[in-house]
């Protein structure tokens, strides 16, 4: 089952500059607990999903990959930028969502909460004034711009946190389980969302369906990569891992 | 519970600069306190209602929903005076608070929480000299803004599925989730604040880099 149209506009994504992400022996513990292994890979493919059990380190790689972790041996460089000396270029190129949107979205109402990143990055007002509306737009906030953001609805909370993001113009977005708060309806619409997106996407996630287009699926376990490739055999030498 | 009061209409009174708003607001609270004669003080209520509802089109509800919470202290206040001294003070007493609740209700629902925030940090941008930055006492406003109905609400829920399971008041100990709750949510809201660039020059720690911001 597909969860939506799968407009891979590859087109419009040719054009924008592909985000290449290089670890080198990458390894993260906290503490005494080794949580990552001798992690070696590239990630150049427009959408890379991961998945794998709880624990696995799913996460911990993820945050990786913008530096709000850093690796405790090794090196991740996205375009040759090293996370650990060059951060803030690193986090201007790939953004991040988390899984719950109550704890990315920071101002009161829904167009303060969008124009946030753009003010942290120095953007004139005018310039954020056309960004935001832009992004509402195209999310379908637009008519709820001074809304209290709490009175959103769980999807539309996840969209507002993505618009928070997106607006932000990074080359690659990571997703940590964007849709493990929602129901279906919604699920399909944030996997729409990412589907239409121009932008490289990393997504972790436990639905699987939302990998079926993707161009590559990384199955972690236990701290190492156990399978990487196609969508296809991927993910179905995890299903049958787990069953 | 919303704790952002903003009503999205538009008229002069909201575009007017929240600097303006605020100053004029501070000069009305000095000016009322400087003058008692009973006219005087009820024409600067009814001038504040008719601009409120007036001029900057609020709806009766968003007044009178700030009000509401004053009303037991302005009606003890009142018994006190006639107790005390008389009617004609207790009602100027009474008059000029209600005034000045209700103009800080029409500068609070004209005024969106970002332009109140950007006056807070022109106000502390003196503060600078001493290491203060101003952006993040307004980040701090806005967040307190956000979380706090988003707290109470986790609360209601933790309560609510304590009460499905038979608890019949509240205890002490639900409060014990609600901290981890909380917690949680602050360890994630600390990345995510990293992750949206709101740090300027960003600590490079071992480990999580963006488990606090400080
Ligand atoms: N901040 C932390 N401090 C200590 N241990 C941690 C921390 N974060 C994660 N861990 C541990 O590291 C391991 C990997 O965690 P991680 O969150 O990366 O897994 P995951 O694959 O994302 O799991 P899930 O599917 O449950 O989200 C887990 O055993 C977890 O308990
Ligand atoms: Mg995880």
């Amino acid at each position: 089952m597909r969860w939506g149209r799968r407009s891979a506009d590859v087109a419009a994504a040719a054009d924008l500059p592909r985000t290449a992400i290089e670890l080198r022996d990458v390894a993260h513990d906290y503490g005494e607990r080794a949580v990552l292994r001798d992690l070696t890979l590239s990630l150049a493919e427009h959408r890379v999903g991961v998945v794998g059990a709880n624990g696995s380190g799913k996460s911990t790689f993820a945050r990786l990959l913008n530096g709000l972790v850093v690796p405790t041996a090794g090196t991740v460089r996205v375009d040759g930028l090293d996370t650990r000396t060059q951060l803030r270029e690193v986090r201007r190129r790939v953004g991040f969502v988390f899984q719950d949107p109550d704890a990315q979205i920071v101002h009161p109402t829904v167009a303060e909460d969008a124009e946030f990143g753009l003010t942290n990055l120095g953007i004139a007002p005018e310039e954020r004034a056309r960004r935001v509306d832009e992004v509402l737009t195209r999310y379908g906030l637009a008519g709820h711009r001074d809304h209290p953001a709490h009175l959103l609805s769980g999807g539309q909370k996840q969209l507002l946190a993505i618009a928070g993001v997106l607006v932000m113009e990074p080359r690659r977005v990571v997703f940590d389980e964007p849709t493990t708060l929602l129901d279906l309806t919604n699920t399909r619409r944030i996997a729409r969302v990412i589907d239409e997106l121009e932008q490289d996407v990393v997504v972790v996630t436990h639905h699987l369906d939302l990998l079926a287009g993707f161009d590559r699926v990384l199955v972690f376990e236990d701290g190492r990569v156990a399978a990487d490739g196609a969508p296809a055999e991927t993910v179905r030498w995890y299903v049958d891992r787990m069953s | 519970m919303t704790l952002s009061l903003y009503v999205p209409v538009a008229s002069p009174v909201h575009r007017t600069p929240a600097g303006l708003k605020l100053g004029l607001l501070a000069a009305l609270a000095v000016a009322l306190f400087l003058v008692d004669g009973l006219a005087v003080v009820g024409g600067t209520l009814a001038a504040v209602l008719l601009l409120g509802l007036g001029a900057a089109r609020l709806p009766w509800r968003s007044v009178l929903a700030q009000v509401r919470p004053v009303w037991p202290w302005l009606v003890l206040l009142f018994a006190f005076h006639l107790v005390v001294t008389d009617w004609h003070t207790g009602t100027v007493v009474v008059l000029r608070l209600l005034a000045l609740v209700a103009a800080a209700a029409v500068v609070t629902a004209t005024t969106r929480v970002t332009e109140l925030v950007a006056v807070v940090e022109w106000l502390a941008r003196p503060l600078t000299v001493f290491g203060v930055r101003p952006a993040r006492i307004g980040l701090v406003i806005a967040m307190t803004l956000r979380f706090v109905p988003l707290v109470a609400e986790r609360a209601q829920r933790i309560r609510d599925a304590q009460a499905a399971r038979g608890a019949e008041r509240f205890r002490f100990r639900s409060l014990v989730p609600l901290l981890v709750q909380v917690l949680r949510l602050a360890d994630t809201l600390g990345e995510a604040l990293d992750a949206r660039g709101a740090d300027a020059p960003v600590p490079v720690r071992r480990g999580r880099a963006g488990a606090s911001t400080s």
